[in-house]
């Protein structure tokens, strides 16, 4: 079937016995290989991942049965000595807070730079920013730990102090006088890694907004703002979600950026400012060093949950994206 | 308002004047001016109330900026207009805002690792020097990266391109469908997964020592589905008169696409390798957990622990000395470099041999 174009041909009548017999019934050798090899490629790419989730599944059922806790709750990591005791809780929730608190800051912004980009900047400012910005989203998140760890948190201290003063009765803004090694600091941190992939997959789609629907309600004395209001954000807002969704992965797996801003501690701890928490990631990097085989095993279960995780969000996404698709027509 | 209904009176006493139709608007100098001024106000009040943190000034300004122009539009121009500089003014704070903390990762890079970048830091390791001393440098970490990157294009690029062109030339049907979807899973995978993944079966069940080998496979896998996915991009850009030309003048299938589909669309297949290179160039965790990093040269990357760019990095920060810290920013300098100038060639290579679309 899917070499029927060749195999459909109709012999020429000028073709020899020669070209008869290879566009006859059989296929040509040539093409079969070459089907084979991708083919065997595209499977060998299915292959890796059942491998991914059958290989972590079991080393982590190794781990899970050997752990004296329970995985999900225990506010621990000691995975070592005879009696190994440790949960995923305080990794879960500095995970899930640290990427809500990117999301909340990053979204808003890289939707107000693309469209900066898209409709508000002069021409040619506009054309290098785009440039710029895909450059940006190319920066090794080592390099973003180093600058967080290095400069960052020494001059976040002031903001939350500030904080402190006037939201510290929340109890989430609560600050001592420590390093501003908070998962806060990591939120803002990773907000600002996923800035350039966010901003410039929604720009990408904010240009892509039908030019008729703008000039159409600009000629209604539409303002600027009730133009991008009107035809540009409801022609964009799956793509809008899509690009979060990819901005909430990259923040959701990130390691390093966070291993060199956080100090970590296995504690659930009520102020987000405070230094403390951990996440999925982070904990993998900095436990690994002094893991036995069973502390790995122990580590890998908690890849295991961060995969799961991972696969759960970007699933979500393209549902969302597949149904948009369906009855915007505009994407065709 | 009140212009309006004045106009009318005016008309329908039936004395057409050439009245302007206009609606009252603020000066075009207004935004700048009150940018000053707002900007003027923070800094005073940063001043006053002694906040020694920047980051605070540029919020208080912002925030009297962006109230300072609606004030100011809803007092003159009215409820819309008001409205539609609030969101100009908001863009443009979201821009500023977004720049100043990206400039100042390039800046803080560039003015910090220039300090010790020189041809010694390039073309020496850190042998047995002690991490607290000046000194040393990054050959082998230079080395280890080119090493592990390299073998890791050596598997992904011939395994995501055929699956590319599996899914674009043949690929009809539920293995293709699945085959899509799965790509676009294997997109999201942390890179520290991978890392795990190959932990587990290469090194916890096989037996093997770390290498730089074991880091090149997890990087690999890391890299195949954006190549598959930026190859079938450029594969369906080839215009389908030129396959069909091809297989008219009865040029078997697999001919058609070494030699016609391929060709059209190399610059953008290399343009996505060169990509994914780049991207792969700056992954720490993988790196971190099956080359675990060595202080002298290795040249071997299938044998003993292996030094890598990013990894350097990590573990110069880790020693939390001035000197390692210098290191640490030459290093990252050096990686942002190299990553930098991948991106533009890989743009220049795609600008140049951008494929002409038959629409």
């Amino acid at each position: 079937m899917n070499s029927s174009s060749l195999s459909d041909t109709p012999p020429t009548p000028a073709s020899t016995d020669n070209f008869a017999s290879i566009s006859g019934k059989s296929v040509r050798p040539g093409d079969r290989i070459f089907l084979g090899l991708s083919r065997g490629s595209g499977i060998a790419l299915l292959v890796i991942m059942a491998a991914i989730a059958a290989f972590l599944t079991y080393r982590s059922v190794l781990a899970i049965s050997g752990d004296k806790a329970n995985f999900f709750t225990t506010l621990d990591w000691n995975a070592t000595g005879t009696e190994p005791k440790f949960g995923i809780a305080v990794l879960a929730f500095g995970t899930v807070v640290s990427s809500v608190i990117a999301m909340a800051i990053a979204v808003p912004v890289a939707v107000g730079i693309a469209l900066f980009i898209s409709h508000y900047a002069p021409r040619k400012l506009a054309s290098t920013l785009g440039y710029v910005i895909d450059l940006l989203a190319a920066v090794p998140s080592i390099v973003y730990g180093l600058w967080g760890a290095l400069f960052l948190v020494p001059h976040l201290t002031g903001l939350y102090g500030w904080l402190d003063d006037y939201l510290g009765w929340t109890g989430i803004f609560e600050y001592g006088d420590g390093a501003a090694r908070s998962l806060f600091t990591v939120g803002i941190l990773l907000a600002i890694m996923i800035l350039p992939i966010v901003t410039s997959v929604s720009r990408e789609v904010f240009l892509q907004a039908p030019k008729m629907h703008e000039e159409a309600a600009l000629a209604l004395g539409a303002t600027r703002w009730e133009v991008i209001r009107m035809s540009v954000l409801p022609f964009g807002r799956s793509g809008i979600i899509s690009a979060s969704m990819l901005g909430l992965g990259r923040a959701l797996g990130e390691t390093m950026a966070v291993a060199t801003v956080l100090s970590p501690s296995f504690l659930i701890g009520k102020s987000l400012l405070d230094p403390g928490g951990g996440t999925f990631a982070q904990n993998i990097a900095s436990k690994f060093s002094e893991a036995d085989e069973f502390g790995q095993d122990a580590l890998i279960a908690s890849g295991l949950v961060l995969f799961v995780i991972t696969l759960l969000v970007n699933g979500a996404a393209r549902l969302i994206i597949a149904r948009r698709k369906e009855y915007s027509g505009a994407a065709a | 308002m009140s212009t309006l209904t004045d106009r009318t009176q005016v008309a329908s006493g039936g004395t057409p004047l050439p009245v302007s139709l206009k609606q009252a608007r603020l000066p075009r100098w207004t935004p700048p001016v009150l940018a000053l001024v707002a900007a003027g106000a923070g800094c005073g009040i940063g001043l006053g109330a002694g906040l020694d943190s920047k980051i605070q000034w540029g919020l208080i300004t912002a925030l009297l900026y962006i109230f300072g122009t609606y004030a100011l539009s809803a007092a003159v121009e009215g409820g819309r207009q008001a409205k539609d500089r609030l969101a100009t003014s908001l863009v443009w704070t979201a821009f500023l805002l977004a720049v100043i903390p990206l400039a100042s990762l390039l800046w803080e890079t560039v003015a910090r690792g220039i300090k010790v970048l020189d041809g010694y830091f390039l073309s020496h390791s850190m042998g047995t020097l002690p991490d607290a001393m000046p000194g040393g440098g990054i050959y082998h970490a230079i080395l280890g990266t080119l090493e592990q990157v390299g073998l890791a294009t050596l598997i992904a690029a011939p395994i995501g391109l055929l699956t590319a062109i599996y899914l674009v030339e043949y690929g009809r049907g539920k293995l293709a469908k699945t085959v899509t979807f799965f790509v676009d899973v294997m997109t999201g995978i942390p890179s520290i997964v991978a890392g795990l993944f190959i932990l587990s079966v290469w090194i916890l069940i096989l037996g093997f020592g770390p290498s730089g080998f074991a880091g090149a496979m997890a990087l690999a896998i890391l890299m195949m589905p954006v190549v598959v996915r930026s190859t079938e991009e450029m594969l369906k850009l080839v215009p389908n008169e030129l396959r069909e030309a091809s297989l008219a003048l009865g040029v078997p299938k697999w001919r058609t696409i070494l030699k016609v589909v391929l060709p059209t669309s190399i610059g953008g297949i290399t343009t996505g390798v060169m990509l994914a290179v780049a991207r792969i160039t700056g992954e720490t965790a993988p790196v971190l957990l099956l080359v675990w990093g060595a202080k002298t040269i290795n040249s071997n990357p299938f044998e003993d622990a292996q030094q890598s760019l990013p990894l350097y990095v990590f573990q110069q920060w880790q020693q939390g000395s001035e000197a390692s810290y210098d290191r640490a920013w030459a290093a990252a300098l050096v990686l942002i470099a190299f990553v930098m100038i991948l991106n533009l060639v890989a743009r220049g290579i795609a600008r140049w041999k951008a494929p002409k679309s038959g629409r």
